[in-house]
């Protein structure tokens, strides 16, 4: 929202520098994003006078002037190429060393041989055009009228002295996306009475009844429609006051009774339209949503086919207008219309949006309507419109209107008490206060004791209760004057994490302590991440986006394992030759789509190994570590994945169940992402783990008798594996409390399909100590049921 | 007898005197020849029969005598020598230390984590509770229910993931608040943290992020009740010297609303490049709690009322590391990764 201060000044007696006011708005709410010197551009540039102009001795389409610029020189020498100027004449003079637009630097110099001590300027060069200053769009030298003082800086004279505030309009404040609802603002903030808009204007005698009929046929999405005829148009120019505004707020200047809408909109925040009267059929209007297939070219020249969700502003055949958000090219205002007619409405707000939204259309005027008009705003508008067009002398208005549902606005009203508003903010502010600073802002307070009867003003359709009163006080009173309080009158509650949240911290810290870095990833992921991968039936399961940023982000995932791998990919590319991530997030399972039942978001443990000194089973440290750690047991068994090789996969088990998988990616996916070393994947279902942990504290007795450990070398097909050589060794003897495979090797004495596996097997005795016969004797049973049930011997 | 054990303690004297037991060795062999089986005391011991039974007792004192002298004699070497022995031993033992430690080295915490964390541990001390809502939310709980209907210019404020039907990509951690407020009757103290989505990616947004939204329902709760936790949060999370300043705002669910700055660490508040010259950074939004919302929960607002702040997790991040750039959070470069420690 732009905001001209010359234009703030008409209705608020501004009396601070631009910095300061800008300071005070941003406190009261109103942040200003931006505050624009309009001329910061131009720097020593200033009103010259023409003394002399001499041919150039050495050019036939230079000349050399002789300026007088009052204290900055009286005797200037400039070398210019323009020749609309004469003696005598006043011009904008960029002396030597200047700013002009564009970030253009003038200094001294030399004109095949003649010096020039500055430059002569159009108005271009000062970045202005004739809706600024009237003859600045002239090819040549910017001529100045009026009589300048020689010296003096130019930006005052062509309208650059000025200033523009930028301010972000919060959309609880519709009423603010005006100059006018910001100087309303402005006067309470200053305490300075504010100026009323001028809104009258003498009627001609013919009715607007007589020129059109105006009719609405649905209310709902438009709750008052005026409209007012003004015939007898004529083409005089827009005065220059009134261009210069709408350039200031980046509007261009088009024809007398346009401007006055756009600088009614910008005025007072409402959208107005004007219609000429000679192109709608029936001299009709009708306000009606449109008709299935319906057709309009806007002023834009877009065609839009329309539904009956649309709202359109019709005559007796066809749309002219959508509403709210622009005019159609069938009645747009030309050079020679005669008569026009006025339309100032409250169109409902949703509607406006979704119709902008499906339509993709936009304008100043629909984002207006988006935000919210008020009806009242609607009535003065119109009023403002016409002593406009008066003012302009561009037409003669009619003696009536058609105002259509014209709201009998009733101001709301607030009851409420002083102590009610302090209860909320925690602080005292005195009734006086309350009530001064209620009154500034156009509320009317009624003060009885502590109760308080407040009539919102009628333009102010975000005040409802209590608490918008409170944040209206605080906001003018001072946020500074909050004082920081400690839950004074609460009540105490118990805090921290609960068993699950802690079970998850030490999950993570577990894994930690395995040398593994805390990964994030995206939630979504890419359909190609899945083709990558070789799961595309997984990927067609996944939840749709409907509207990503892109197709790279528009799954949500099933499995972590793309987005590892990704990001070992992304390190392995940088150069990062080992690493150890993991990440404890969701996955998103839906039953089915379009989602009839939220999905369960299932909490996932992913790691991803890569480096020399790395290989499955470092990578199966980390399951380890959180087996150890949730207090459960996982096994493994061989399987296959389709990202993952063939031979080095396994699934994990916990019981019958399975909870993962742990793997090296395929050879075939590293070649083809150009990766040099095995990367390590693995996925666990860490939802199920969290389920059957047992993570608390289970202290046995130290064993009274020591330990017996003995190794057992075993000679085996390489078909065995280690888990089953372990099971055996567990159930052949119940002492055997722990078996630990130490050593694998292959030789040619061992024989092709053959391997040696060394177990260190510890036995905790129970009852009594085990005496090295008896250890002895375990261990020939051991290998019995090792050569029995494995085909294994002893070495 | 007296002669002989005189003897032989002489001899002994005489082959210490010689230096015949130099070194361990010499020393075992010395004792042996002596005190072993078959040694010459051990022969005296064994010709105890042929001494008149008369002279036995003094003989067999004089040889006890002999005995214990011979093995204090021994032993003491022996103690001597081991010693010497260990004493050259450690002085040929010299290592580098300044050699490089063997270690393992631990893995890291993200950084975003860590900023969780550190809130809760902070907020968790006031007496809050950490609730965990669903990602994937209903239309109602991320905006209906949050005073924010279909079609409000409010929703413009969040450009939102949808995923069809009434579900949405939560776009606030405020949808932890109805949950809770559902469930809960107060009093209520709790965090919701966790990730949120909004379709907007550059050098400072991330269409995923964290957030952390905190809520307080009670009797008598106050805007300064807001500014006194707040301002706990700031000095615990930064420096014990970083003030908070409250500017009004706007968002459907609080009234009246805050946008909250912290004093600029960097510059202490005197204006630098971070803060934009301004001496302040905005960190989060926060207010009342709209009194619609807690009648959608079904909590009387006459009896209560309550505060609501949202925080960016990363925004956080990056303002207590000095981390440029929201993306670095994200790729996950184990270079970055490494430098956040528990």
């Amino acid at each position: 929202m732009k905001v001209p201060l010359s234009w703030l000044k008409d209705y608020v007696d501004v009396d601070i520098p631009a910095e300061e006011l800008a300071q005070k708005l941003f406190s009261c709410g109103l942040e200003v994003e931006e505050l624009v010197y309009v001329g910061q551009e131009i720097e020593r540039c200033v009103v010259g006078r023409i003394v002399r102009i001499e041919p150039h001795p050495d050019s036939d389409h230079l000349q050399v002037c002789l300026l007088d610029c009052g204290s900055f020189g009286e005797a200037i020498q400039i070398v210019t190429g323009a020749h609309n100027i004469r003696e005598g004449d006043l011009v904008p003079v960029a002396l030597d060393g200047s700013s002009l637009h564009g970030g253009v630097k003038i200094k001294k110099g030399k004109l095949r041989g003649v010096a020039s001590c500055g430059m002569l300027c159009s108005g271009e060069e000062l970045g202005i055009n004739g809706d600024w200053y009237d003859g600045a769009d002239v090819n040549g030298i910017l001529l100045l009228h009026g009589d300048p003082a020689p010296g003096s800086d130019i930006r005052p004279v062509v309208g650059l002295d000025d200033y523009i505030f930028d301010i972000a309009v919060t959309a609880n404040r519709p009423d603010c996306q005006s100059v006018y609802g910001i100087a309303r603002e402005v006067s309470a903030i200053l305490g300075k009475p504010l100026k009323p808009l001028a809104l009258d204007y003498t009627p001609a005698s013919f009715s607007t009844a007589d020129a059109v009929t105006v009719s609405v046929e649905a209310p709902d999405l438009c709750p008052r429609y005026i409209a007012h005829y003004v015939a007898g148009l004529n083409n005089a120019p827009t005065p220059l006051w009134m261009r210069r505004r709408l350039a200031l707020c980046g509007l261009r200047s088009i024809r007398n009774v346009v401007d006055i809408t756009n600088f009614v909109l910008l005025e007072t925040g409402q959208p107005m339209h004007a219609f000429d009267v000679s192109h709608l059929a029936g001299k009709q209007i009708v306000v009606r949503r449109a008709r299935q297939g319906e057709k309009i070219v806007t002023l834009d020249e877009k065609e839009f086919t329309l539904t009956s969700e649309n709202l359109a502003i019709c005559d007796a055949e066809k749309p002219v207008a959508l509403a709210g958000i622009m005019g159609g090219l069938n009645s747009e205002i030309e050079e020679n219309t005669p008569a026009v007619l006025f339309e100032c409405a409250k169109f409902e707000r949703a509607n406006i949006r979704r119709t902008s939204r499906a339509l993709g259309q936009k304008s100043d005027s629909s984002a207006r309507y988006e935000k919210g008009v008020d009806a009242y705003t609607t009535g003065i508008a119109v009023n403002r419109a016409l002593h406009l067009v008066q003012e302009l002398g561009c037409g003669t208005i009619a003696r009536d209107r058609f105002d259509i549902n014209a709201e009998t606005v009733q101001p709301k009203a607030v009851e409420t008490t002083v102590s009610a508003i302090n209860a909320l903010l925690g602080i005292a502010v005195p009734r006086e206060e309350i009530c001064r600073i209620l009154t500034s802002l156009n509320f009317s307070v009624t003060c009885e004791g502590d109760a308080l009867t407040v009539l919102v003003p009628a333009y102010r359709e975000d005040v409802e209760d209590y608490p918008d009163l409170a944040e209206e006080v605080i906001r003018m009173y001072g946020y500074d004057r909050i004082e920081g309080t400690f839950l004074r009158n609460a009540s105490g509650t118990t805090g921290g994490l609960n068993a699950a949240q802690k079970l998850e911290a030490r999950a993570a810290a577990a894994l930690r302590g395995q040398g593994f870095c805390e990964a994030v990833t995206y939630s979504f992921i890419s359909p190609k991440d899945y083709a990558l991968l070789r799961m595309e039936e997984e990927g067609k399961r996944a939840i749709r986006i409907v509207n990503p940023i892109g197709e790279d982000m528009s799954l949500m995932r099933t499995t972590l394992v793309p987005s590892l791998l990704e990001a070992a990919v992304r390190n392995l590319r940088r150069g990062n030759d080992a690493g150890r991530l993991f990440e404890l997030a969701n996955i998103y399972l839906a039953e089915k789509q379009p989602l009839a039942a939220p999905p369960e978001e299932r909490k996932t443990l992913g790691i991803a190994v890569w480096g020399a000194a790395e290989d499955f089973y470092t990578a199966k440290g980390a399951f380890a570590a959180l087996e150890k750690e949730l207090g459960l047991r996982l096994t493994y068994a061989a399987a296959q994945a389709p990202y993952l090789h063939p031979g080095m996969c396994a699934e994990v088990l916990l019981g019958d169940k399975r909870v993962g998988v742990l793997g090296c990616l395929a050879p075939d996916l590293a070649e083809q992402l150009s990766l040099d070393m095995p990367v390590y994947l693995g996925e666990l279902d860490y939802a199920a783990l969290a389920e059957r942990a047992d993570a608390a504290v289970h202290y046995a007795p130290l064993p009274k008798f020591p330990e017996v450990k003995r190794d057992l070398a075993l000679l085996a097909d390489e078909a065995v594996t280690c888990a089953e050589a372990e099971a055996v060794i567990e159930q052949s003897c119940k002492y055997v409390s722990a078996v630990h495979l130490f050593d694998v090797y292959r030789s040619e004495q061992l024989g092709a399909g053959k391997k040696s596996m060394a177990f260190s097997v510890t036995f905790t005795p129970r009852e009594k100590a085990i005496s090295p016969e008896e250890a002895d004797g375990y261990i020939r049973r051991i290998v019995k049921a090792l050569n029995e049930k494995l085909g294994l011997s002893q070495r | 007898m007296k002669e002989r054990t005189e003897s032989i303690k002489r001899e002994i004297e005489q082959r210490f005197a010689a230096g015949g037991c130099a070194t361990s060795k010499e020393l075992i062999d010395l004792k042996m020849e002596y005190l072993g089986k078959g040694g010459k005391i051990s022969a005296l011991s064994k010709g105890m029969r042929d001494v008149p039974a008369e002279e036995r007792p003094e003989a067999g004192r004089l040889l006890g005598e002999l005995r214990a002298w011979a093995e204090e004699l021994f032993n003491a070497r022996e103690k001597e020598l081991k010693r010497a022995e260990l004493a050259a031993k450690v002085a040929g033992e010299r290592i580098d230390v300044t050699m490089p430690a063997k270690f393992h080295a631990g893995g890291s915490v993200h950084p975003v984590t860590l900023v969780r964390r550190e809130l809760e541990e902070i907020f968790a001390g006031m007496g809050f509770c950490v609730f965990e809502g669903p990602e994937i939310e209903r239309d109602y709980y991320n905006f209906q229910a949050l005073n924010i209907p279909a079609d409000h210019p409010a929703r413009d404020m969040q450009d939102t993931f949808f995923v069809g039907g009434e579900y949405l990509l939560r776009s606030q951690t405020s949808s932890g608040q109805i949950r809770v407020m559902e469930q809960t009757p107060p009093p209520i103290k709790v965090l919701s943290p966790g990730r949120v989505y909004r379709s907007d990616s550059d050098a400072t947004h991330s269409p995923m992020f964290h957030q952390m939204e905190g809520l307080v329902v009670d009797k008598h709760v106050t805007l300064c009740d807001l500014k006194g936790i707040l301002d706990e949060f700031a000095r615990r999370m930064f420096t014990a010297e970083t003030k908070t300043r409250f500017r009004p705002s706007y968002f459907p669910f609080t009234e009246p609303s805050v946008e909250v700055d912290l004093s600029c660490k960097n510059c202490g508040g005197k204006g630098c490049r971070i803060c934009k010259g301004t001496g302040w950074i905005e960190v989060l939004g926060a207010g009342m709690v709209n009194r619609k919302v807690l009648a959608n929960c079904g909590i009387d607002p006459d009896v209560y009322t309550g505060f609501a702040f949202g925080i960016g997790l990363e925004r956080i991040a990056m303002i207590k590391y000095g981390i440029g750039d929201i993306r670095l959070l994200f790729e996950n470069d184990v270079r970055f990764l490494r430098q956040f420690k528990d």
